[in-house]
C-alpha cells in the first residue's frame, strides 16, 4: 500500500527515535532553554498549533515562560494507506500568553488522484495561520485545584485547489476555525486531559475545502485528548477529533489516534501515533502511522 | 510495513491499558488531591496503618501553610527513604542548585545547611512524616528574592534531577510536586 518514499520516511523517523533514546542518557540538563517543564508545551498538531497530534491544547508552544519567547518548528508525516500527508510549520510563543503559528499541509492523493481523473499523486496544498491566546489558568502550578489552563484560538486556512474544491461541492477554498480549549494536568497522577470545542466549516480539516452541499454553516466539534506521563521524557495518550460532514459525495468520519511522545530534552521531541481517519473521499478505513518531529529554540 | 503498524498500535494500546485505568478512576472520583494510600500502585509496603481512611487535608491552607501535612502520603514518604533519604536528597539537590547558573545566585550566599535542614523538615511534614518544620513561611522567606516563573520552574527541574538521581519513582516525585507547586503563589514576586 505504501510507496517506497513513504516507507523510508517513516522508518527513518522511527530510527531517529531509537537513536535519540541513547543520546538522552548521556545528555545532562541544559540550562539555556526556556523555563517551562519538559513536555508541558505539548507537540505540534496537524494545523501547526501546540497540542496533541490531532487537536490544539490550551498550552502556548515553546518553552518560554512569562518573560520569554520560545519557538518551534515541526515536520509531520501521515501515511494512511491510500494517501499521505506531509505537514511542516513553525510556531512562536510569546510570554506564555500568545502563540502564532504557520503550517503547510500537502495532501497527496497517490493513485486515488488517478482514479478520480486528477492524475496520480495529485496534491492539495493548504496553508494555515494560527493564533492562540491563553486566557486563564496555568497548566503546571495550579495543581491544588481543578482549574485548567484555558485558551482561545483561530486557524485561518487557504487551500490551493479552488477549482477541484468547487467541482466536488465545497463552497469555499478558504475558511477560519475558531476554538476554545481547556487543558488540565493532574500532576500527582501524571495525567493530562484536554477538551477543545472547535467551530468549523472545514471538510477534512480544509483539505477538501469549506462548507458543502449538505451544510454550509459553522458546526461545533468536540476534540478530546488524554496523555499519561510515564517519565519526564515519555508520554502516551489517545485523541479523538469530531468532524463535520458537509459534502454529499465524500462521507467524512471522526478521527482517532493513540500516540507515544518522547522529549529527550527541550530542543527536540518525537511523536509516533497510530491514526484511524475513517473514510477519506472514496477510500474507507484510512489507518496508518503518524510520525512527527519537533525542534525547539 | 503492515506488520510494523500493527506492532506500533499494539504497543501503544498496551501502554495505555497498563498505565491509564488507575489515573482515570482517580479523576473520575475527583480524588486527585486525596488519593487513598492503597490506590498508590507504587506503594510497595503498604501496611495496616496506611489502609485507614486518611485525614482530609485542608487544601485551601496548602498555599498559606508552608508545611501542610498529608498523612495519606506516608507511603510516598517511605519511597523517599524517610528522613535519611530526604537528607541525602537535599545534599544532591543543593549541589545541583549551586552548579546551575540559573539557581546559583539564589543559593551561593545563603546558609546552605540551614536551607537543606528546612527543606528536609518541610518535605518530611508534607509527606506525612514525623517531623516539625522550623522555618519561616514561604512568603516572607522569599519576599526579597525577586523570583519569577522561570526561576520557580528551574528549581523544580533541579529537584526532579535530584529525585531521579536518588532513584525516587516518577509517580512518587509527582505526588510531592503536586503539593509544592501551588506554593508558587507565595514564592513568586514577579
Amino acid at each position: 500500500m505504501f510507496n517506497k518514499h513513504a516507507r523510508r520516511n517513516t522508518l527513518s523517523l522511527m530510527l531517529a527515535l531509537v537513536g535519540m533514546n541513547a543520546y538522552a542518557v548521556e545528555e545532562d540538563k541544559d540550562f539555556d532553554a526556556g523555563g517551562k517543564l519538559l513536555l508541558t508545551g505539548g507537540v505540534s498538531q496537524l494545523e501547526g498549533s501546540a497540542g496533541g497530534g490531532l487537536t490544539p491544547w490550551a498550552v502556548i508552544g515553546g518553552y518560554g515562560t512569562a518573560d520569554e519567547i520560545g519557538a518551534n518548528a515541526f515536520y509531520t508525516r501521515v501515511n494512511t494507506g491510500s494517501y499521505h500527508l506531509d505537514d511542516a510549520g513553525v510556531m512562536v510563543g510569546f510570554y506564555n500568553r500568545v502563540e502564532l503559528s504557520f503550517a503547510q499541509q500537502r495532501f497527496n492523493t497517490e493513485q486515488v488522484g488517478g482514479l478520480l481523473g486528477l492524475g496520480d499523486g495529485f496534491t492539495f496544498k493548504q496553508n494555515v495561520i494560527g493564533l492562540k491566546v491563553r486566557v486563564a489558568g496555568d497548566l503546571v502550578v495550579d495543581s491544588d485545584s481543578l482549574m485548567p489552563q484555558i485558551s482561545v484560538g483561530l486557524q485561518h486556512k487557504k487551500n490551493n485547489q479552488a477549482g477541484v474544491l468547487a467541482f466536488i461541492g465545497a463552497k469555499d477554498d478558504s475558511g477560519t476555525d475558531f476554538y476554545l480549549t481547556a487543558t488540565k494536568l493532574f500532576l500527582a497522577d501524571g495525567l493530562l486531559l484536554n477538551g477543545t470545542v472547535r467551530f468549523t466549516k472545514a471538510n477534512q480539516i480544509g483539505i477538501l475545502g469549506f462548507g458543502g452541499d449538505k451544510n454550509d454553516s459553522y458546526k461545533p466539534q468536540l476534540e478530546l485528548s488524554a496523555a499519561y506521563l510515564l517519565s519526564p521524557q515519555w508520554a502516551v495518550g489517545a485523541e479523538y477529533r469530531m468532524k463535520p460532514n458537509n459534502l454529499g459525495i465524500a462521507k467524512e468520519d471522526d478521527w482517532f489516534d493513540v500516540f507515544v511522545a518522547y522529549a529527550p530534552n527541550k530542543h527536540v521531541s518525537f511523536t509516533v501515533a497510530y491514526a484511524d481517519l475513517g473514510n477519506v473521499v472514496i477510500k474507507d478505513n484510512q489507518r496508518g502511522v503518524y510520525a512527527s518531529v519537533q525542534v525547539g529554540f | 510495513m503492515k506488520k510494523l503498524i500493527q506492532y506500533a498500535s499494539l504497543v501503544s494500546l498496551l501502554l495505555l491499558a497498563f498505565q491509564s485505568p488507575v489515573s482515570y478512576a482517580q479523576v473520575a472520583t475527583g480524588q486527585q488531591d486525596e488519593i487513598p494510600a492503597e490506590e498508590d500502585i507504587q506503594a510497595d509496603d503498604v501496611d495496616a496503618a496506611d489502609t485507614e481512611e486518611p485525614a482530609t487535608p485542608n487544601t485551601a491552607s496548602a498555599s498559606a501553610n508552608p508545611a501542610p501535612a498529608y498523612p495519606e502520603l506516608l507511603p510516598v514518604y517511605r519511597q523517599f527513604g524517610e528522613e535519611a533519604g530526604l537528607v541525602k536528597l537535599m545534599d544532591v539537590f543543593m549541589e545541583k542548585l549551586l552548579l546551575d547558573p540559573r539557581m546559583r545566585p539564589f543559593f551561593e550566599n545563603a546558609d546552605q545547611a540551614k536551607v537543606k535542614k528546612h527543606l528536609v523538615e518541610q518535605f518530611c511534614v508534607i509527606l506525612g512524616g514525623p517531623c516539625q518544620y522550623s522555618g519561616r513561611d514561604m512568603k516572607s522567606s522569599h519576599a526579597m528574592l525577586g523570583i519569577d516563573r522561570a526561576n520557580f520552574n528551574a528549581l523544580v527541574e533541579d529537584l526532579q534531577w535530584a529525585m531521579n538521581k536518588q532513584g525516587i519513582p516518577f509517580r512518587a516525585q509527582n505526588k510531592l510536586l503536586a503539593k509544592l507547586a501551588p506554593m508558587h503563589r507565595e514564592i513568586e514576586t514577579k
